[in-house]
């Protein structure tokens, strides 16, 4: 084992792998990567397993330092990241000497920025995952965000790790944009069909209030049309709820697990990385799609995950 | 029973259509019944008043493979007995800094604070599901005359331990979080604790009674 320090920590830097799952009854939200496409990608160019711990950096990445050296890769959003004050490239392995400092500045396009380490993240798991749930303060490095001076255990590298790259076609195909394509939610006969024409054809900005529990959206103001008190039921990420205030939340990977407002749309799956890599003052746009569309697009991206022609050397 | 797609990967079962025992016995035997056999394709379930939401693996099945499963579970849960029920009492420090809406609840009321303490602690209260956060139980119903519609604005940070009302529930909050609930006191047990087994003080299905202690008292038992 072998160390990463913090030397500063960006504007908000957590510990995530893919989340817990399966928690429901307790009131647990799966937490994990808001982007779990790039943490995946990151941990297979240093030769992990797909969902091994990372750190999740948004907007503005921070400043790290490699005693002893490591493997590592940045995937997601470009944060300009430096090595000894010279330009690393995204998506690609690399071998960082020791006692050589990483440094990232503020994005240059989407929110999230993911640093894979080989061997990972090395900290105890809460109900199986390293995610960190900041709402409740469980899980990931102490439940909290990374702070100046934090000390993290990673994998010491054992053999040397090829490096690679990904596939210019993988990351075209898996690019973020400012369109979301969503399926009907279970209130969606509550709005009325003037108010749904009005969500699927406006432009929608993100909310400087957004955060990991949610993307909240200023637009149009939408009316509901059933009882504004709905019984509290289980919900999901990706939900598009309609606050009383006729505005729209998005539920981001650290969600509360049930909610009382009705859900007009839910992000297909194959558009949740693509989610969590909005950003303040993004402009977006719904797209609808059928249930059984959305579900081939989700096995069509889990084949594409898994392809070997996924990295190259 | 009535099935709706709520995602491309996750689907709600409604097994009633108000809040009260009925539905919740339903929703609590249907969840022990997956829970005693999940099926492989199952992400997650998630239980509340009248509902349970079953996420799945949209590569192994779709919606209407995971409502055929679950029309079976449900016919073998209508005959299942529920285990029996743990009851729990909890030490409340009403009023002051620990129950800030206290005054404003027994005013909208036009009940003393003090019989507003005793209505609340009349009840046993039954844990419906657990939600928002982790260890936050949706307890019901409170007794007429103290069901309170949430704050306007939610406060930014509710503190840990908070006893607070919303509608006709009660609940508890086990961190410090952000919230909308009338705050009426605060108990110094801690609610989820994710070094113990299990995590959770209350779990769905529970029985819950409040008792008013003293501040001295409370103090004490923060020191234990």
């Amino acid at each position: 084992v072998t160390s990463l320090l913090v030397e500063s920590p960006g504007l908000l830097t957590t510990v995530q792998d893919l989340g817990r799952h399966g928690y429901g009854p307790l009131g647990v939200s799966p937490s994990g990567a808001a982007d779990a496409v790039a943490l995946r990608l990151g941990n297979l160019l240093v030769g992990n397993d797909p969902g091994a711990a990372a750190l999740e950096m948004t907007l503005m990445g921070g400043s790290f330092l490699f005693p002893d050296g490591a493997t590592i890769a940045l995937t997601g959003a470009d944060f300009a990241p430096t090595v000894n004050g010279k330009p690393l490239e995204m998506w690609m392995t690399h071998q960082i000497e020791a006692r050589t400092r990483l440094c990232m500045a503020t994005t240059r396009n989407y929110a999230r920025c993911y640093l894979a380490v080989h061997g990972g993240i090395r900290i105890p798991r809460f109900l199986g995952s390293a995610s960190t749930h900041l709402l409740s303060g469980l899980g990931g490095f102490r439940g909290r965000a990374l702070c100046k001076g934090d000390v993290l255990q990673i994998g010491r590298s054992a053999k040397r790790i090829p490096q690679r790259r990904v596939s210019q076609t993988v990351l075209f195909a898996l690019r973020p944009g400012k369109k979301l394509r969503v399926t009907d939610g279970p209130q969606s006969a509550n709005f009325s069909e003037d108010t749904k024409r009005m969500f699927f054809h406006s432009p929608f900005r993100v909310s400087e209030q957004s955060d990991r529990l949610g993307v909240r959206l200023e637009g149009p103001k939408l009316a509901t049309n059933g009882p504004a008190d709905m019984i509290t039921e289980g919900v999901t990420l990706g939900a598009v709820q309609i606050t009383p205030s006729g505005q729209p939340i998005i539920l981001g990977v650290d969600q509360q697990t049930t909610g009382g407002y009705p859900k007009l749309a839910n992000v297909i799956s194959a558009d949740f990385h693509r989610l969590g890599q909005l950003r303040p003052r993004n402009e977006i746009r719904f797209e609808r799609t059928p249930l059984a569309a959305a579900r081939s697009l989700w096995i069509e991206q889990e084949r594409l995950l898994d392809s070997p022609k996924l990295l190259f050397a | 029973m009535r099935f709706c797609a709520a995602s491309d990967q996750s689907l709600l079962i409604y097994l009633g259509e108000e809040i009260g025992l009925p539905a919740h016995e339903r929703v609590l035997k249907l969840l022990r019944s997956i829970e005693k056999k999940p099926p492989v394709w199952l992400r997650n379930v998630q239980p509340a008043y009248c509902s349970l939401l079953i996420s799945f693996d949209g590569c192994r099945v779709d919606h209407a493979e995971v409502e055929a499963t679950l029309r079976k579970y449900e016919g073998r849960a209508k005959s299942a007995r529920t285990s029996k029920r743990k009851t729990l009492e909890i030490p409340v420090c009403y009023g002051d800094e620990f129950g800030p809406d206290l005054e404003e609840v027994a005013k909208i009321h036009r009940l003393t604070t003090h019989r507003v303490i005793e209505l609340h602690c009349s009840r046993t209260y039954h844990a419906y599901f657990l939600g928002f956060a982790p260890g936050f139980a949706y307890l019901g119903d409170l007794p007429e005359g103290i069901g309170t519609p949430r704050l306007e604005t939610p406060r930014r940070k509710v503190p840990a331990g908070s006893v607070a009302i919303a509608g006709t529930q009660t609940g508890i909050y086990p961190f410090s979080t952000p919230g909308g609930w009338r705050l009426l006191g605060r108990t110094p047990l801690p609610i989820f604790r994710a070094n113990r087994k299990p995590m959770q003080r209350i779990s769905i299905g529970d029985q819950v009674r409040f008792r008013p202690i003293s501040r001295k008292q409370y103090v004490t038992w923060s020191g234990r």
